[in-house]
């Protein structure tokens, strides 16, 4: 598929460079026209509480519905146009993801975090504007040429054991939605290439070339995502996003550096991409760079008497930021996260975006209110238990604004694959370590059973509980089923993925909002900021150890069989060349008794063992024999 | 040709047309005398040739690839082993307070960014119940009503999540150190455990996560890493450690040292996991004098012989020799080293093999004395071990998880307090750590590829199971045998009911094995009564034993008298057969030397007062049956064994009830095996011995 891919990037790369030499030659008045065609480029870059450093790279397509232009994009990408228009996609999210997001370190209530976030492996849903019954011929189609687009293995999606409908967890309570994932996907160059391709200038120039592949892939987290949304009014909305946490380099001189409260590390664009960002992509209406600090940076700043200012005795943040935008929340108390702003015009001289430390600090990034984890319990191979637990942060921002009245709400939502056979009626919820009646706590819950080889098993299930609460958990037991040597991945012998399950606060929401108007603004990003996005956060993938057969013991059954059938068909020609008239004589010239086969074998066995009549010994023997032969087969 | 022959060849004709299977087993039982002889002479010579047949050891699954990658672990990582094994001295030395030290591991692991809590857990005796053998007890429950305060235990976890991985496995690190007395190797060992974990915390490589438990062994450490590992499969739910322990507790004693804890927050208690895990290294360091190289013992016995798979054990020991130039071993018992009729053995097989080579070069059973002596005494340690059902490290407590864990216990050269020994003694060591955790890293699968039931006979040779079932095959093979030749001698003389008298046998061997049953299950009653000392316990189990025993007589005597010895034994002898054969499934070794004391004992036994032709015959019968009768008692084996391999000092009665404590306690299938098979066994022999031979059973 690579090599196929491959090809077709050198025809796509022609085809790319014709169309952007004619849409630069012949629409380059054309490009900022609202009613058209629109791309824009934004970067976000966030110093996080554990040295690290957030790069969100955020690209925006769009096009207006025109029936006039039909088949032919001046900017958007046709592959995408036409897959919309195939499927009749209404919605579509697809992400790759590699490594973890760290939900305690990196925050989990902002909307950096409850939007891109996402579990390892591959995660894909969509809904269509189709007929009920066309959808999962609809979905499977899509997953084929999502697979093709994307050079992954997206098509495994297409087996119905491994897609499930969810009815309320995506907030829409539609029956046209299809959710897969692929927690063993990985993720690498191959499957950013196609991505990248998607975008009018490519890695060539704008942001994206700062995408040096080691460095991105060097980082600790790696999500490129695609979003797209098609309606009748506005067109089709595709947004790439690319979610990566970098490590600045650092010169580590002791493992006590941490200790003494040093100062964290600086860093700049180019230190961390280890290219030059010089102008950006003619093509694209926006291009700027967002540099955010949060609110608990701010709040320090504001103590030290520095309010938004960027140059102070904390951090030095060069160059100066084009604008300051600031965010306005409910409580005036409290400090807001600030936004830097650059637009990255200059063609010639590099816009090096960057943060000096000054003085050791140390912050928090915003929690959500409960950590969800999840792990597998018991041991063996027959059976277990999975439990999702919820372990409240104590994030005070949300607790101090609400009463004690208050409750919360969360939404679990949990694929198993059919081979964990998991029983839902074993369902037990312990709220601060106490076991509940499922009735006072279960707000709403929809349980789709697996079925075998056809169907996931899918828990959809909405727990209400004071906020004040300390640990939630659930817990789920499971048998592990048996499988045909041919239904086995391969390396069987590593286990089972139970993809992510994930959890939203649907009470709880990480949007923001800005002053100043939205007109001289106008960043995609930030209005994407401002939607109303629900918290949520995914688990951990778990990994279930199977029992798995010798795999050479196919060639055992077979030597097996064989020499069954051998046996048999010695003994079955033995009979058919005995002449059985002759024998009969010879049995009725003796006074041979009417005695069945096995007593008259039995009856000359003992008399020969010293000419004793009985069959005593010989069933012992049998007895034995067959133990040891049972044994020893073992 | 058949119709002139019918009247004399009726005979030969039938016995032509009887299947050859048949007449083997028929000439087989014919000849059972010498078959047994033979069987059991070849059985046991055998399985002294085990150490002969042993195959050297190879790495088999490829993805491992050890040593393929130069190591990282440098000198700055001994600067910061060095510095943690400082501070603990002077902090273990300033205060004695149990938690000193897992708060002055968490402030370290906390300083390398990585994850950790505390894992705090109350230490339980692990009590005999009848019903919970082979089961992991997970009686979480039954808390004690009111702990005190001094007897929690706290151990500092700490946890890498792998840069780029997806969190479904993780490699377990295991420091064990007592905190109430922490010596210098303990605090080395932390040090070199800390070192590597902060190592491992910058590596570009990780794909699986590594968790390091600084387990606090002040009440034993196979306690506290069950106990963890207890949690860690088990719903301990966040908080719930925190919610068992009253804080108030910790602050009453320790107001000052927890301050930083509760700065730290709630949730240093807070339980963390990390998927599943695929190996553990349970690391150690002894500060006993190695005589010229710093060495290197692997211990990986588990409960009831299990063994993790010989590849963990493989990487190890290559790196250990290939690339550290440590020296490996593995235990051996020193009575067989010492031991001249071996050495004798030795050199008597040297000759054999080396006349073998000359005949045909291709033969590759090429062994010296001194290999075979140490083969022998590596391999008798190795099956006392699995038969014995105790695991003899930490180490035991994953393989209940079904993980591979081996630990890894380090001797240096000379004195650790020498600056330049430490210093190579930390860099071999956790180059060698390193280069483990790697290869493991490497595995996409669960270790699968190489053996999991073997035995060592050298750090690099094996035994495996394919070569040691078959001198316990030969040694078996004479029990069926004999049981039909008995039973069909025995049918052959008595005509008028006998086809039935069997029955009556069964009936005898089964009421016995009912009686051993009842006996195996006696200590948890007794455990109610208070008495006093080991040795007041163990006579009365013996007392309560005899009684029902003796009881069980007064009501068998009439149909143990009247069904003949013959039959009885040969219906004993079938029960052994199909004891031993489920034993050596469940474990090996035990199996094994149960089978090389019962099957001699079972073939040979014979009524005392039989009458036999040679008065010589006679003695020699008596003496041997009295001698086999002796040693297979188990309290008299136990007895010969201890005074064999030198333990000196008085033999008190008390001692068998501590053995037998030692095993259930540990879910021994020895115990099960010695009480089920072996001893119901016994008495039946010991019952057929002084049978009273009278009536239709004694055949001349």
């Amino acid at each position: 598929m690579a090599a196929l891919c491959r090809r077709f990037t050198g025809f796509h790369f022609l085809l790319v460079l014709v169309s952007l030499s004619i849409s630069s030659l012949v629409f380059g008045d054309w490009i900022g026209d609202d009613e058209g065609e629109q791309f824009t480029e934004e970067l976000l870059l966030k110093p996080l509480p554990d040295r690290k450093v957030l790069a969100h790279f955020h690209f925006q397509s769009t096009a207006h519905p025109s029936p006039d232009s039909g088949h032919h994009h001046h900017l958007f990408p046709k592959a995408i146009a036409q897959l919309v228009q195939k499927f009749q996609i209404r919605d579509l999210e697809l992400s790759f993801t590699q490594g973890r997001w760290n939900y305690e370190n990196w925050g989990g209530s902002d909307p950096i975090s409850s939007t891109n976030a996402k579990p390892p492996g591959v995660e894909l849903w969509a809904t269509f504007n189709v007929p009920v019954v066309e959808i999962d011929t609809t979905w499977k189609n899509l997953t084929h040429a999502l697979s093709g687009l994307f050079c992954s293995s997206i098509n495994f999606l297409e087996s119905s054991t491994s897609y499930t409908t969810p009815s309320f967890v995506f907030g829409l309570n539609v029956s046209n939605i299809r959710y897969g994932a692929l927690p063993r996907e990985a993720v690498c160059t191959e499957n950013l290439t196609p991505w990248l391709k998607l975008l009018p200038c490519r890695d060539k120039a704008g942001l994206a070339t700062l995408l040096d592949r080691p460095s991105i892939y060097k980082g600790y987290y790696h999500s490129q995502k695609l979003r797209l949304t098609s309606t009748k009014l506005s067109g089709i909305i595709l947004e790439q996003t690319l979610t990566i946490v970098l490590q600045p380099n650092i010169q580590r001189n002791s493992a006590h550096s941490l200790l003494d409260g040093a100062i964290q590390p600086s860093w700049s664009i180019s230190s961390m991409f280890k290219r030059n960002l010089t102008g950006s992509c003619v093509l694209a209406r926006t291009s700027r760079i967002l540099v955010e600090l949060e609110k608990n940076i701010v709040s320090k700043l504001e103590e030290l008497g520095h309010g938004g200012s960027w140059s102070n005795s904390l951090l030095d943040l060069s160059p100066n930021p084009f604008r300051v935008i600031k965010e306005v929340n409910p409580f005036p108390e409290e400090s807001n996260s600030i936004l830097f702003e650059y637009v990255n015009s200059k063609e010639y001289e590099p816009l090096d975006v960057g943060i000096k430390w000054k003085l050791p600090f140390v912050w928090s990034s915003p929690h959500a209110p409960f950590h969800a984890s999840r792990f597998l319990m018991g041991s063996g191979t027959e059976r277990g238990s999975i439990a999702i637990s919820l372990q409240s942060t104590k994030s005070d921002e949300y607790f101090r604004s609400k009463s004690n009245e208050c409750r919360m709400q969360a939404v679990v939502f949990q694929v198993v694959p059919w081979y964990v056979k998991v029983y839902y009626h074993t369902l037990q919820i312990f709220i601060d370590q106490k076991l509940q009646n499922l009735s006072d706590v279960i707000e709403k819950i929809r349980v789709t059973p697996s079925e075998d080889k056809k169907l996931p098993g899918t828990l959809e299930l909405v727990l209400g509980y004071p906020c004040t609460v300390q640990s939630v958990a659930l817990t789920l037991d499971f048998d592990k089923g048996f499988l045909h040597i041919h239904e086995y991945p391969p390396d069987a012998n590593q286990g089972f993925d139970i993809p992510s399950a994930l959890v939203t606060f649907p009470n709880l929401h990480s949007s923001r909002i800005y002053i100043g108007d939205d007109s001289s603004v106008h960043s995609p990003l930030l209005l994407k900021f401002q939607e109303k996005n629900v918290v949520l956060s995914y688990t951990e993938v778990l990994l279930v150890p199977f029992t798995t057969p010798d795999f050479s013991m196919p060639y055992n059954v077979i030597t097996f069989t064989c020499t069954v059938l051998a046996l048999y068909f010695g003994s079955l020609l033995n009979v058919l060349r005995r002449r059985i008239g002759e024998e009969e004589r010879l049995m009725r010239s003796k006074d041979a008794t009417k005695r069945g086969l096995i007593p008259l074998i039995v009856s000359k066995i003992t008399s020969k063992l010293r000419g004793m009549p009985r069959s005593k010994p010989l069933l012992i023997f049998a007895v034995v024999l067959s133990v040891l032969f049972h044994y020893i087969v073992n | 040709m058949a119709v002139k022959e019918e009247g004399d060849t009726s005979q030969q004709g039938k016995k032509s047309r009887s299947r050859l299977i048949l007449r083997l087993g028929a000439l087989l039982v014919a000849h059972s005398g010498l078959v047994s002889v033979v069987c059991c002479a070849a059985g046991i010579i055998a399985f002294i040739l085990l150490p002969v047949l042993a195959n050297n050891t190879y790495i088999s699954e490829n993805a491992l690839m050890p040593g393929s990658a130069d190591p990282a672990f440098s000198s700055q990582e001994v600067l910061d082993a060095n510095r943690l094994t400082m501070d603990i001295l002077n902090r273990g030395a300033a205060k004695a307070s149990g938690i000193e030290i897992a708060k002055l591991l968490r402030e370290y692991i906390v300083a390398v960014g990585a994850e950790s809590y505390y894992h705090k857990f109350v230490p339980r005796a692990n009590k005999f119940h009848p019903l919970h053998f082979f089961s992991s007890t997970t009686d979480n429950l039954d808390l004690p009503a009111n702990p005190s305060c001094g007897s929690f235990i706290l151990n500092a976890v700490g946890i890498i999540r792998a840069p780029r991985g997806d969190g479904k496995e993780t490699i377990v690190l295991v420091t064990p150190y007592n905190s109430q007395n922490t010596t210098y190797s303990d605090a080395v060992s932390l040090g070199i455990g800390f070192s590597i974990f902060s190592l491992l915390s910058h590596v570009t490589w990780l794909a699986k996560d590594i968790v390091w438990l600084a387990a606090d062994s002040r009440y034993g450490e196979y306690t506290t890493v069950d106990s963890w590992l207890k949690d860690y499969h088990g719903p301990a739910f966040p908080g719930e450690t925190s919610r068992i322990v009253d804080d108030a507790c910790f602050e009453e004693n320790n107001s000052d040292s927890l301050d930083h804890i509760k700065v730290e927050g709630h949730n240093s208690y807070v339980y963390k996991r990390a998927g599943t895990m695929a190996a553990a290294l349970v690391l150690k360091v002894v500060d006993k004098k190695e005589e010229e190289r710093d060495s290197l013992s692997i211990y990986a016995e588990a409960s009831n012989g299990q063994m993790p798979n010989l590849d963990l054990i493989n990487i190890a020991h290559y790196l250990a020799v290939h690339r550290q130039g440590l020296r490996v071993k593995i235990g051996s018992i020193i009575y067989f080293l010492k031991a001249s009729w071996v050495k004798l053995l030795g050199e008597m097989l040297q000759h054999i093999t080396t006349l073998a080579k000359r005949l045909n070069p291709k033969w590759k059973f090429d062994i010296t004395s001194a290999d075979y002596v140490e083969g022998t005494a590596t391999l008798a340690s190795s099956i006392y071990y699995q038969a014995l059902g105790v695991p003899t490290g930490s180490h035991g407590a994953f393989r209940n998880y079904q993980v591979d864990a081996v630990t890894l216990e380090f001797s240096p050269r000379s004195s650790l307090n020498n600056e330049n020994v430490r210093s190579a003694f930390l860099l071999k060591t956790g180059r060698l750590i390193e280069g483990v955790i790697r290869s493991v890293n490497n595995l996409l699968e669960k270790f699968h590829q190489s053996f999991f039931l073997y035995f060592l006979t050298a750090p690099h040779k094996y035994v495996s199971v394919g070569i040691y079932m078959i001198p316990f095959g030969i040694l078996i093979a004479p029990l069926p045998i004999v049981a039909a030749a008995l039973f069909s001698s025995n049918n052959g003389s008595s005509n008028k009911d006998g086809s039935w008298k069997w029955l009556q046998a069964a009936k005898v061997v089964f009421l016995i094995h009912l009686w051993a049953m009842i006996t195996s299950l006696l200590p948890y009653v007794l455990l109610q009564l208070p008495l006093g000392t080991p040795s007041s316990f163990a006579s009365a189990w013996a007392a309560v034993a005899i009684c029902f025993l003796l009881i069980t007589y007064l009501i068998l005597w009439s149909s143990s008298i009247d069904c003949g010895w013959e039959l009885l034994k040969s219906v004993m002898i079938v029960a052994a057969a199909i004891g031993l054969s489920l034993m050596s499934v469940i474990n090996f070794s035990t199996a094994q030397i149960g089978a090389m004391l019962i099957v001699p004992m079972c073939l040979l036994v014979k009524p005392a007062r039989k009458q036999t032709q040679g008065v010589f015959a006679k003695a020699l019968m008596l003496t041997s049956n009295l001698a086999l009768l002796v040693v297979a008692f188990p309290p008299a084996a136990l007895l010969i064994a201890k005074t064999l391999f030198g333990a000196s000092g008085n033999i008190d009665i008390g001692d068998f009830w501590e053995w037998a404590q030692i095993l259930w306690s540990w879910n021994s299938a020895t115990y099960m095996y010695l009480l089920w098979i072996h001893l119901p066994c016994w008495v039946l022999c010991l019952n057929i011995f002084l049978y009273p031979c009278i009536g239709s059973s004694s055949k001349a």
